[in-house]
């Protein structure tokens, strides 16, 4: 490839498509919504990348990753940015993906049910005290219960099934 | 807000794998992985502000006991769970509370780094109120426990909202809030909390203070001997 012909960032978003989140293999970093924005600086690519949990130990294995997969289609030139703004939100994740999520056994966000600060009102949403209902993503039963909010990652949270009893992540709104 | 956030993660850090119950493990592991990432944009900003070429990790593992600005408070040891729970909620009030006035600092950089975290501070202060009630309200040694916790942590809680000249300085430009201010908002967080626990707000308003200035307990030297070993003893060591 001649330097001065660069891919457009439509064709890297493409191929970031494929590259999996190290946590949940099966959506990628594009899926996630973390890929922020891919710009050309001159002849440097800039991506953009943003933290879903502050704390996240995947954050570094993402930017090997997103730097391992450019470099394999030969963009040698490139700047991965951290931005917090504007933050991280599960409500990113696309429509696609949590299709995704669900087959693999994992309950997606349900939009709007962040943590907001009103928290008896939060509380009594996830103990049942309305009609918030998360699916059981092997039988669909909405007859489940929260067994933790805090899981096996930052991003879930631990819920059973009480129709099949099986237990099941729920990935956690923020 | 950086120290305090580390002194902190790292303190809960100390339940994984001895948590009572493996959610709890989980759960706890999992806030002090939220404290700590803060941990990493706090140090980061004040690096970038301070301009000498340190590193985050330089000013996490490379500083004594008389250069952290953590409160008191963080740096107690654990004691049993209950402890660590009702210190956990004592913090969350005043860590959403602070979080949250910060969202509107007139520092960019600062406001940027509130909104973040103020989202995982929230599950922090569900959680922990949650326990509090389940275990103040729940058995006669829950209750005892949780009570006896409340009285041995109460006495720090008042540093939270104490100021100094830096404070004063920075309430000013808008960049933090008057320390004081918050008291408000953290009483209307923690005491009904503490009421439907059942447990009895200790009388007296003496306040330990001196971990802003950087004068600590004994504490937290031990705490960084363990914290800083690797760095200490392996100086550069990366991995």
């Amino acid at each position: 490839m001649e330097a001065h012909v660069r891919p457009s960032p439509d064709e890297i978003r493409g191929w970031l498509a494929e590259v999996p989140d190290p946590e949940i293999p099966v959506i990628s970093v594009v899926d996630l919504g973390i890929v922020r924005d891919l710009a050309w600086e001159g002849e440097t690519l800039v991506v953009t990348v943003t933290p879903t949990y502050s704390g996240c130990p995947a954050t570094a294995v993402i930017n090997f990753a997103i730097e391992d997969a450019l470099r394999a289609r030969g963009i040698g030139n490139l700047r991965i940015e951290r931005s917090l703004t504007p933050p991280w939100t599960s409500d990113w994740i696309g429509d696609a993906a949590r299709e995704k999520l669900r087959a693999y056994g994992i309950a997606p966000p349900i939009d709007g049910t962040a943590a907001d600060g009103q928290l008896l009102g939060r509380i009594g949403r996830l103990t049942g005290g309305s009609n918030l209902a998360v699916a059981c993503p092997r039988c669909g039963s909405n007859r489940t219960e929260r067994v933790s909010q805090f899981g096996s990652t930052p991003c879930k949270a631990s819920w059973r099934c009480t129709d099949c009893l099986e237990p099941f992540d729920y990935f956690k709104c923020i | 807000m950086g120290d305090t956030t580390l002194v902190l993660g790292h303190r809960l850090s100390e339940w994984c794998g001895h948590g009572p119950v493996l959610e709890e493990d989980i759960g706890v592991a999992n806030i002090a992985l939220d404290l700590i990432g803060q941990t990493q944009f706090w140090l980061g900003l004040a690096r970038e502000i301070e301009g000498r070429g340190r590193s985050a990790d330089d000013l996490a593992f490379l500083r004594d006991v008389w250069d952290f600005r953590n409160v008191l408070l963080v740096e107690l040891p654990n004691g049993d769970f209950g402890q660590t729970i009702m210190r956990q909620f004592l913090f969350d009030a005043w860590h959403v509370a602070m979080l949250r006035a910060l969202t509107s600092s007139s520092e960019p950089r600062v406001a940027e780094i509130a909104v973040k975290a103020i989202k995982e501070a929230h599950y922090h202060l569900e959680k922990s109120a949650d326990l509090v009630v389940r275990l103040g309200d729940g058995t006669e040694e829950s209750h005892r426990r949780m009570q006896a916790a409340l009285d041995i942590l109460w006495p720090y809680a008042g540093e939270f909202f104490l100021g100094d000249a830096t404070d004063a300085v920075l309430a000013e430009a808008g960049i933090a809030p008057d320390p004081a201010s918050l008291r408000s908002a953290w009483d209307a967080t923690v005491l009904p909390v503490l009421a439907e626990a059942t447990l009895a707000v200790p009388a007296g308003t003496f306040a330990q203070k001196g971990g802003r200035r950087g004068i600590h307990t004994e504490h937290l030297g031990r705490m960084l001997a363990e914290m800083q070993f690797l760095q200490r003893a392996y100086p550069g060591a990366t991995w």
